[in-house]
């Protein structure tokens, strides 16, 4: 069984047809790119998995869970992290994760607090507030409290933009530790992420799946992957 | 870290982790205690200088609860506004969204930590009743049920903040219309708009009508006359608010 389905998800915002009869199923120890230009459909089909916006038609699975029926269970086995990391700016680091921890009723919440902390490099920020945090830090927040639970399923938008080279190494370096119990979807405009990274590459462009493979293959379309992508784009 | 099939999650534990985020929220501002300060301060000089309570020479708290329907209709709002227009402003809706919690669960824990702290502004002012027991020799029950009245009437009002919240993600816009509402309806109880209804209602209507006013059942309360009618009107208008607030974040 995959652990995350798009079913022939399709949304639109009054005329515009955001997304457009999207499938595709994700397996455990997959990291899928899901690439696309601004606008393409990524951040509405990602919303649509994970339960933030209700599909006009089709349906999002997340580890057996149907995202629209059984909402709680599926969110159970979901970690995402949305575009830009929102967080509750007012709270120290500590007290967010520890109400990310106690919401989702974890067994040992300080435990999984001081583990977080740990794997996401952010001991040293733990008791600063997250108003005063540099973006790498607050995006390593934002994702912190999508693994925190140690989920089956990662749903990731964009979560190295903005961040120096550095940071998007570390951010690639905690993930690919991971990677191998999880079913990842990262959503990205870095082309370069997905030879480091990424196992599959999905991309979208105006509402439509237009190419769904394995890293290699894709790799494989060319030396020059911006005109690759231009061109599976167009 | 824990698995997550290893976490069940019952429906109690989201609830109370939201409930205590919410409330301790109030105080991670200094606008909590600026809000306590403005609430007791008005009620305070409203009962003594604008109700004349201790001119009044009666060993009663009738005075000092009459100015409280304007505190809630303005200060509930206040305390209302962040409810979800901050959510929205933050982002932070769609992790709440996303969170192994139920919008209703949310929203109710939400709603009891902003009337838990409304109910922390009223239990400020109980040295204003303790003052009238030094003074004289007051009707405590009828104290009690005025408290409780006062009670029910701010979560009423923040039933109509909750809704102005869902809508919009400005505070400000939030408290604007949410304060307006309630007002209205302050001013409801005060037959200020009894001509202009008369026409369309007929006079028994417009009496009927002006039964929604705030301090028309507040006032009972205030006598000591323990009365379900007006408790289920408050109770009413707040989940009615809570209600239609939750549907509002649900379905967009």
């Amino acid at each position: 069984m995959p652990l995350i389905e798009a079913k022939n998800l399709s949304k639109s915002y009054g005329a515009i047809r955001a997304v457009r009869d999207v499938s595709f199923a994700v397996d455990r120890g997959e990291v899928v790119g899901f690439l696309g230009p601004n606008g393409a459909g990524k951040s509405t089909t990602m919303k649509m998995l994970t339960g933030h916006l209700r599909a006009d038609a089709g349906a999002a699975v997340i580890a057996g869970f149907d995202v629209a029926d059984q909402a709680v269970q599926a969110k159970q086995h979901l970690g995402y992290s949305p575009e830009g990391a929102p967080a509750y700016g007012e709270m120290t680091v500590r007290e967010f994760l520890r109400f990310a921890a106690d919401l989702r009723g974890l067994a040992d919440p300080a435990e999984s607090v001081r583990k977080t902390l740990e794997l996401c490099r952010l001991g040293e920020v733990a008791a600063q507030t997250i108003d005063t945090l540099s973006k790498g830090y607050r995006m390593r927040v934002g994702f912190a409290q999508a693994v925190i639970h140690d989920p089956e399923v990662l749903i990731l938008d964009e979560p190295t933009d903005g961040l120096d080279p550095n940071q998007k190494f570390e951010v690639r370096r905690i993930l690919k530790e991971m990677a191998a119990r999880k079913a990842v979807i990262v959503s990205t405009h870095i082309l370069e992420e997905v030879g480091e990274l990424c196992t599959r590459v999905i991309v979208i462009a105006k509402g439509e799946v237009r190419c769904d493979e394995s890293r290699d293959k894709f790799l494989a379309r060319g030396a020059d992957l911006n005109a690759v992508f231009r061109r599976l784009t167009a | 870290m824990s698995s997550s099939e290893k976490s069940p999650s019952s429906g109690l534990k989201p609830f109370t982790a939201m409930l205590r985020r919410e409330f301790a929220g109030y105080f991670r501002t200094p606008l909590a205690y600026v809000f306590l300060a403005v609430f007791n301060a008005f009620a305070v000089s409203l009962a003594f200088f604008v109700g004349g309570l201790y001119e009044s020479g009666v060993a009663s708290l009738d005075r000092f609860f009459l100015y409280h329907p304007w505190l809630w209709a303005f200060l509930a709002p206040a305390a209302g506004a962040r409810l979800w227009a901050e959510e929205r402003r933050q982002g932070t809706i769609e992790l709440l969204l996303t969170w192994p919690i139920t919008v209703w669960q949310a929203a109710l824990g939400k709603f009891l930590a902003a009337w838990l702290f409304l109910a922390c502004a009223l239990l400020m002012t109980v040295p204003v009743a303790l003052t009238v027991g030094w003074l004289g020799d007051p009707d405590w029950g009828v104290i009690v049920s005025g408290y409780v009245g006062s009670l029910l009437c701010a979560g009423a009002c923040l039933g109509i903040a909750a809704i102005a919240s869902a809508l919009t993600r400005s505070q400000v816009i939030a408290f604007v219309t949410g304060f307006l509402a309630c007002f209205l309806l302050v001013l409801v109880g005060y037959g200020v708009f009894d001509e202009l209804l008369a026409g369309v209602l007929g006079s028994g209507g417009v009496d009927e009508f002006r039964r929604l006013g705030l301090w028309r059942n507040l006032e009972p309360f205030t006598l000591g006359l323990v009365d379900a009618r007006p408790a289920a009107y408050f109770l009413s208008v707040a989940f009615a608010g809570l209600g239609l607030s939750t549907i509002i974040v649900e379905r967009r």
